[in-house]
C-alpha cells in the first residue's frame, strides 16, 4: 500500500510537469507582444521596454523561461496576470468559490442519483424507473450552454426563486441554483450506474444466501446489496468532484460567479498566458489528487482490491 | 425481538410430534416472457430428524427450485410456488406471513449453496456474515456474537478462527469457504438442513472432508438433511433415503440400499448403469440417450418416455403414471416398476 502510494506520487510529479510544460508551451506559442499586452494603450517607452524584457526574461530562450515559470510556481509564486493583478491572490478568491460550487453540485447530484438509482434498480420496469430513464435521457442531450441560461431565465427570472446571478461573494442560496445546473452534469450516469449496479448485485448469489439467512427485505438491501453497489458509483463521484470544478466554465460564465472557470475563461479570452497556466496548473494537482484518493477509496471500500 | 426462536415455537399449528419435514405434491413454474416453465410438478417427500436424503437428478430437474421453495428464497417474479404444502412440524410454511415465514429461515430450516465464493458477500468479513445471525436473530451484542462466530467457526474445524474471524471470503481456500457456509447454516441450530450441491465446486479430497465434517455435526446434532446432488457417490456414502427427481417430480423415492440394488424406475436404473465401473473397464459405458425436456414443453404422460427403453403407449398419454407402492416407505412412479425391478 505504502510503495504504491510513493510510486504514484512520482507518476504524479512526472504527470504535472507534462502537463504544465505543454500548457505553458501553448502559451508561449500563442505569445505576439506580451509587453505591449501589459502596458495597454499607452505607448513603451525603448527604456521601460528594455527593462521589462530583462525583468520577465523574454528574450531567453523558450526552455529557459519555462525554468524560470516553474521555479516561481515551485515557491508558490505565481506571477502577476497581464492585468498586473498577482495570480496567487486571485487564486484565493477563485478557489473557495469553485471548491463551494463544485461540492454543493456534488451533495445535490449524487444523493439524487443514488436514491433514484437505487430506487430504479430495484423496481426495474416499473413507472417509477421509466419516468426516471426519460428525465435523464432529455438531462443527458440538453448541453449546458442550454441548460444554464434556461434555468436562469425561468427559475432567476422569471419565477424569481433563485437569485439570477451570484456575484463575488455568493451566499449559498445563489449558488445552488448552479450547482443544479453544474450538477445535471453527472447526475444522469450517475443514476445509470448505481441503477444497473443495484440490479445486478441483486441477483447475485450472496443475496439468495442473505435472504436464507432470514435477514429481513431492508437489512438485505440495505446492508448487502447497497455496500456491493455503491463501490463503482462512488468511484465514480469521486472522479467528478474533480471534473466538476474544472467543468464549471460555462455555468460560472452564466449565472457570473468569480470561480476558477470564469478566470480561466477569461485569461483564454484576452491571452493572458500566466494567468491560464497558473491556474491550469493547480487544476491538475487537484485532478492528480482526486484520481488518487478515488483509487485508493476504491481499495478501502472493496476489500479484494489490494495495491502493492 | 431478542429471541426470536422461542418466539416461533409457540406459533399456534406447530406439533413437536409432526413429522419433520413434509413436501407434498409441490408445484413451481417460472413465468417468463418465452411461456411458463414448469420446474417442479409434484414432488413429495418427508424428513425425518438425524435423516438424509438425497434429492438426486440432472442438471434442470427442479432439485434446486424444490430447495428454494422450502426455504421460501424463489426469485419471485418469474419463480411462483402455485400448488402443494411444505410443511414443518405439521405448520404449512407456504400459509405463512413473510414476516413469520423469514423467521423459520435459518432458525429452523437452514441452506448450503454450491458455490461458496459467490454465496458469500465480498466485501464483509466473515465474522461480520456470521455474527449478523446472532445479532439480528438473537439480539447479541457485537461483542458476543463474535465469540459465538469464533466457536462455530471452531466447531467447523477452521483453524486458527480467532485469528481468521476478520478476513474476507476471498482469503479463504474453496473448501475452508465451505466450512465457512456450513458454520453460518449451522449457526442458529436449524433442525433441517438443506445443502444445495454442497461439495461440486470442491476437488475429491476436499469434498470427502466436507461430507464427512456435514455428516459428523449432522449426527451430533440429529439434524435433518436434505441433500441435492447429482453425484451418486456422494449418495451412496452418506444418504438413508434417495428421491430421483426428473423434470420436476420425484419419480422413485426409496432406500439407498434398495435404490443401488434393485431400482424400480427406468430412469434410476439408467443412472445408475451410467456410472463408471472398474470391473466393466475397456467396455462402452452406458449413457441416457437425448436431453431432459424442456421444462417449457414437458411430455404428456411420464415425462421419462421419449428417453425410456420400457415405454408403451400408455406411457405416452396423459395422466402420467402415480406414485406405485413398491414397498413401505418406497415408490416408483412407473407404470411397469415390476418389469424394472424383476430383471
Amino acid at each position: 500500500m505504502f510503495r504504491y502510494i510513493v510510486r504514484r506520487l512520482l507518476q504524479m510529479v512526472l504527470t504535472f510537469f507534462g502537463a504544465t510544460f505543454i500548457v505553458y508551451a501553448l502559451m508561449f506559442a500563442n505569445q505576439d507582444d506580451p509587453l505591449q499586452a501589459l502596458a495597454g494603450e499607452r505607448p513603451l517607452t525603448q527604456n521601460v521596454r528594455q527593462a521589462l524584457t530583462e525583468r520577465y526574461h523574454l528574450n531567453d530562450p523558450f526552455l529557459v523561461q519555462y525554468w524560470y515559470y516553474m521555479k516561481g510556481l515551485l515557491t508558490g509564486d505565481f506571477g502577476t496576470s497581464l492585468t498586473g493583478r498577482r495570480i496567487g491572490d486571485m487564486m484565493t478568491q477563485a478557489w473557495p468559490v469553485t471548491i463551494r460550487l463544485a461540492l454543493i453540485a456534488i451533495v445535490i447530484a449524487a444523493t439524487v442519483a443514488v436514491v433514484a438509482g437505487v430506487i430504479s434498480g430495484i423496481r426495474r420496469g416499473s413507472l417509477f424507473d421509466n419516468v426516471t430513464l426519460v428525465i435523464t435521457l432529455i438531462i443527458l442531450s440538453l448541453p449546458i450552454i442550454v441548460l444554464a441560461p434556461l434555468c436562469q431565465l425561468i427559475f432567476g427570472i422569471k419565477l424569481g426563486w433563485f437569485p439570477p446571478t451570484a456575484g463575488a461573494h455568493p451566499s449559498f442560496w445563489a449558488l445552488v441554483l448552479p450547482a443544479l445546473v453544474l450538477g445535471s452534469l453527472v447526475i444522469a450516469t450517475e443514476l445509470r450506474v448505481t441503477r444497473a449496479s443495484v440490479a445486478e448485485n441483486l441477483r447475485s448469489d450472496y443475496v439468495r444466501t442473505a435472504r436464507a439467512k432470514g435477514l429481513s427485505r431492508n437489512r438485505v438491501i440495505g446492508v448487502h446489496v447497497l455496500r456491493n453497489s455503491l463501490i463503482p458509483v462512488v468511484t465514480l463521484i469521486g472522479v467528478d468532484i474533480g471534473g466538476l470544478m474544472s467543468g464549471a466554465i460555462v455555468t460560472e460564465g452564466v449565472f457570473n460567479i468569480p470561480g476558477v472557470g470564469f478566470n480561466l475563461f477569461r485569461g483564454i479570452r484576452t491571452e493572458d498566458g500566466p494567468l491560464v497556466v497558473g491556474f491550469v496548473s493547480i487544476l491538475v494537482i487537484v485532478f492528480l489528487v482526486v484520481n488518487l484518493l478515488v483509487d485508493l477509496l476504491y481499495a478501502a471500500l472493496d476489500p479484494r482490491i489490494r495495491y502493492e | 425481538m431478542t429471541d426470536i426462536k422461542a418466539e416461533i415455537d409457540v406459533l399456534p399449528g406447530l406439533d413437536p410430534h409432526a413429522p419433520l419435514l413434509e413436501v407434498n405434491n409441490l408445484h413451481v413454474e417460472f413465468r417468463t416472457q418465452y411461456g411458463v416453465a414448469r420446474a417442479v410438478n409434484g414432488a413429495n417427500f418427508r424428513l425425518a430428524p438425524g435423516e438424509t436424503l438425497a434429492i438426486l437428478g440432472e442438471s434442470g430437474c427442479g432439485k434446486s427450485v424444490t430447495a428454494q421453495a422450502i426455504m421460501g428464497i424463489l426469485d419471485s417474479p418469474p419463480g411462483f410456488v402455485t400448488q402443494g404444502e411444505v410443511k414443518y412440524r405439521g405448520t404449512d410454511l407456504l400459509k405463512l406471513p413473510e414476516n413469520q415465514r423469514r423467521k423459520m429461515r435459518a432458525n429452523h430450516i437452514a441452506m448450503i449453496f454450491q458455490d461458496a465464493l459467490s454465496a458469500l458477500n465480498p466485501v464483509f468479513t466473515v465474522g461480520y456474515q456470521l455474527g449478523e445471525l446472532f445479532r439480528k436473530h438473537r439480539g447479541m451484542s457485537r461483542a458476543d456474537a463474535k465469540k459465538r462466530s469464533i466457536e462455530l467457526l471452531d466447531q467447523v474445524k477452521i483453524p486458527a478462527a480467532k485469528a481468521r474471524i476478520g478476513d474476507y471470503p476471498h482469503q479463504f481456500s474453496g473448501g475452508m469457504r465451505q466450512r465457512v457456509m456450513i458454520a453460518m447454516a449451522l449457526a442458529l441450530d436449524p433442525e433441517v438442513l438443506i445443502a444445495d450441491e454442497p461439495t461440486t465446486a470442491l476437488d475429491v479430497t476436499v469434498q470427502a472432508q466436507i461430507m464427512g465434517l456435514l455428516a459428523e455435526l449432522q449426527q451430533q446434532r440429529n439434524m435433518g438433511l436434505i441433500l441435492i446432488t447429482h453425484d451418486m457417490g456422494v449418495v451412496a456414502d452418506v444418504a438413508d433415503r434417495i428421491s430421483v427427481m426428473y423434470a420436476g417430480k420425484v419419480v422413485e423415492e426409496a432406500g439407498v440400499y434398495d435404490i443401488y440394488s434393485r431400482p424400480a424406475h427406468p430412469y434410476a436404473k439408467a443412472l445408475l448403469e451410467s456410472i463408471p465401473r472398474l470391473d466393466m473397464k475397456g467396455q462402452q459405458l452406458n449413457v441416457i440417450r437425448g436431453l431432459p425436456p424442456a421444462l417449457t414443453a414437458i411430455p404428456q404422460g411420464c415425462a421419462f418416455n421419449p428417453r425410456c427403453a420400457y415405454a408403451q403407449d400408455v406411457c405416452r398419454q396423459d395422466p402420467p403414471p402415480p406414485p406405485y407402492a413398491v414397498a413401505p416407505g418406497r415408490t416408483a412412479r412407473c407404470h411397469f416398476w415390476r418389469d424394472v425391478i424383476g430383471e
